[in-house]
């Protein structure tokens, strides 16, 4: 029977808007603002820089290896010096422009020292569309206290390596005992 | 001046010539077609593409080997999944590289997760050209979410998802991966026949699509086309079974073939194909095995993708991405820069048999011509 065919897809959209007040399955929407979906932990963003107890304590020692890697180019490190002009292991600026980053991952995964990790914050609207959005070492600092919050798994990841690092270093500190008298 | 219809043969008629884009709903993104219209019969289109030109393959020769996997997403960004398979595949083929029996479960349940994904996008968004609005797409985007959540708890994001690195993957699956894949091979049969009901046999689709933009069997093979376009032509041409890349010999599975080419054949293909797909992962589910998921080698490279060089040489390494064949040609200098990277993408070679698919067909019949090609424009344009 002609028309048949149409019928039958009515029935499905007149069943989907019934169910849609009853089955979670068919309603998946949420109210945004005040509802949300549950964070996922493996979710990245932008990256943040990491330090350990106070904020001058930066894990990253700007070797540049994460500017030299970043595909799009956005991070800008400037390395700092001591009055002499000596290079010192931490970074004087440290810039990451939001508006040109892509949230891919990599400047996280080739960090040798864990200092860079990707953020789960993602409501960073502004008025600017230059300066705004780059993002200085101030803006960018947060605690390991957050990491661990954020990505709990990871961060216990990386907490056990340093911690063995820490221990290595230790060993190698330590003077050789003595064989000879 | 009194008007009169006495002699209508000596009416003079002309042509029209209507511009369909750069910025309309229905040519999915910023593509434009110049038509030419005899009323409203197409006798001549012209397809102008380039406005999304993001200079890929130069960017990418400027850029160490794992540099562009990002940016490999970002081509066919509804199914970046398989682009990063297709550029890791070319890769490991050049550098020799082994990948763990986990990882390549892995990828292929990925994969076929993305056929799944781009499938029922392009039906939703192929009835949004025939006018059923909204609807059929927003039943394709509540599925696909249950997959896009899958991929960004195992990979951090939803569509640019970066996940493949070369000789294995990223990171590991979490815990819930299994179970959660498990849920949608239960769950998209009852969807697809819901899909279906809604679909398949509904008059006025059957009536705006059969018939309507034939490709002959010929005519698909000269031109070049590849999957679910090619094959609804009736030839048998996938290259998971053809090229038994990765570990696609393993699975039994079906290659559905059309009849007529025309837009119903190719719309019926995707369903087809997603039937298939969930018997490659109900498959693949039960057999992964535990392991690394990245080689040695492998995991080096991702950690310091600054020292990754690949001999010198070229390669070409294609996949059945959802959209067709998309292969990689890869020339290296020996360095750790790619010398010259081509993407061969099916979007754009699909595209290329539009206006024979058009002419003689009414002004509507061209949108759902072009929306049964399944094109993205990021793939097109690079």
């Amino acid at each position: 029977m002609f028309g048949f065919g149409v019928l039958k897809g009515m029935g499905v959209t007149f069943k989907n808007f019934v169910l849609s007040y009853f089955s979670k399955e068919r309603l998946t929407t949420v109210q945004y603002p005040e509802e949300r979906l549950p964070e996922k932990e493996r979710f990245r963003n932008f990256p943040f820089l990491i330090y350990d107890e106070k904020p001058e304590d930066l894990r990253c020692v700007s070797c540049d290896i994460c500017a030299k890697e970043c595909p799009p180019k956005c991070i800008t490190i400037v390395r700092d010096t001591d009055e002499a002009g000596k290079p010192l292991k931490r970074p004087k600026e440290f810039d990451i422009d939001f508006s040109i980053c892509m949230n891919c991952g990599i400047c996280e995964e080739v960090c040798p020292f864990d200092a860079i990790f990707m953020d789960h914050e993602f409501e960073l609207a502004e008025y600017g569309r230059f300066e705004d959005l780059n993002y200085h070492k101030e803006d960018l600092l947060k605690s390991n206290e957050y990491f661990a919050k954020i990505r709990p798994r990871d961060a216990a990841e990386v907490d056990k390596r340093l911690r063995e690092k820490a221990k290595q270093k230790e060993v190698k500190l330590q003077p050789p005992p003595e064989t000879k008298t | 001046m009194e008007f009169t219809l006495k002699d209508s043969a000596a009416l003079e008629t002309q042509t029209l010539e209507v511009n369909l884009g750069p910025q309309h709903p229905s040519t999915h993104g910023v593509f434009q077609m110049n038509v030419v219209l005899e009323g409203e019969t197409i006798v001549k289109l012209k397809p102008v593409m380039g406005y999304l030109h993001r200079n890929h393959e130069k960017l990418a020769e400027n850029m160490s080997y794992l540099g562009s996997m990002p940016f490999t997403d970002r081509l066919d960004y509804i199914c970046s999944m398989t682009n990063n398979f297709a550029y890791a595949t070319a890769v490991e083929k050049m550098a020799n590289m082994e990948v763990p029996e986990r990882a390549q479960y892995i990828r292929v349940i990925m994969a076929e997760l993305t056929r799944l994904v781009n499938h029922t996008l392009l039906i939703g968004f192929l009835l949004n050209d025939l006018g059923a609005f909204f609807t059929p797409v927003l039943y394709a985007f509540r599925e696909r979410e249950k997959i896009l959540d899958i991929f960004e708890a195992v990979a951090g994001s939803r569509m640019m998802c970066n996940y493949f690195r070369f000789g294995g993957l990223k990171v590991d699956v979490t815990g819930d991966f299994i179970p959660r894949v498990r849920q949608i091979i239960n769950n998209y049969p009852k969807f697809l026949d819901e899909f279906e009901k809604l679909l398949s046999e509904n008059e006025i689709l059957m009536a705006r699509c059969q018939n309507v933009g034939i490709i002959s069997q010929e005519l698909a093979i000269n031109a070049g086309l590849s999957g679910p376009m090619l094959r609804a032509t009736g030839v048998p041409y996938d290259i998971r079974k053809i090229d038994h890349y990765s570990i696609y010999d393993r699975f039994k599975f079906r290659v559905p073939i059309g009849e007529t080419g025309d837009v119903y054949d190719r719309y019926y293909m995707r369903i087809l194909e997603m039937r298939e797909s969930i018997k490659i992962l109900d498959q693949a589910i039960k057999e992964i095995p535990d392991g690394e998921f990245i080689s040695k080698a492998g995991a080096v490279g991702a950690k310091t993708p600054r020292n990754f060089k690949l001999p010198k040489g070229d390669v070409y390494s294609r996949i059945e991405a959802p959209k067709g064949e998309l292969g990689f040609y890869l020339v290296s200098d020996g360095t750790t820069k790619p010398y010259r990277y081509h993407v061969r993408a099916p979007s754009f070679i699909n595209l290329t048999v539009l206006e024979d698919m058009c002419i003689g067909h009414k002004i509507a019949d061209a949108i759902i011509n072009l929306g049964s090609v399944d094109i993205v424009l990021g793939e097109v344009d690079r």
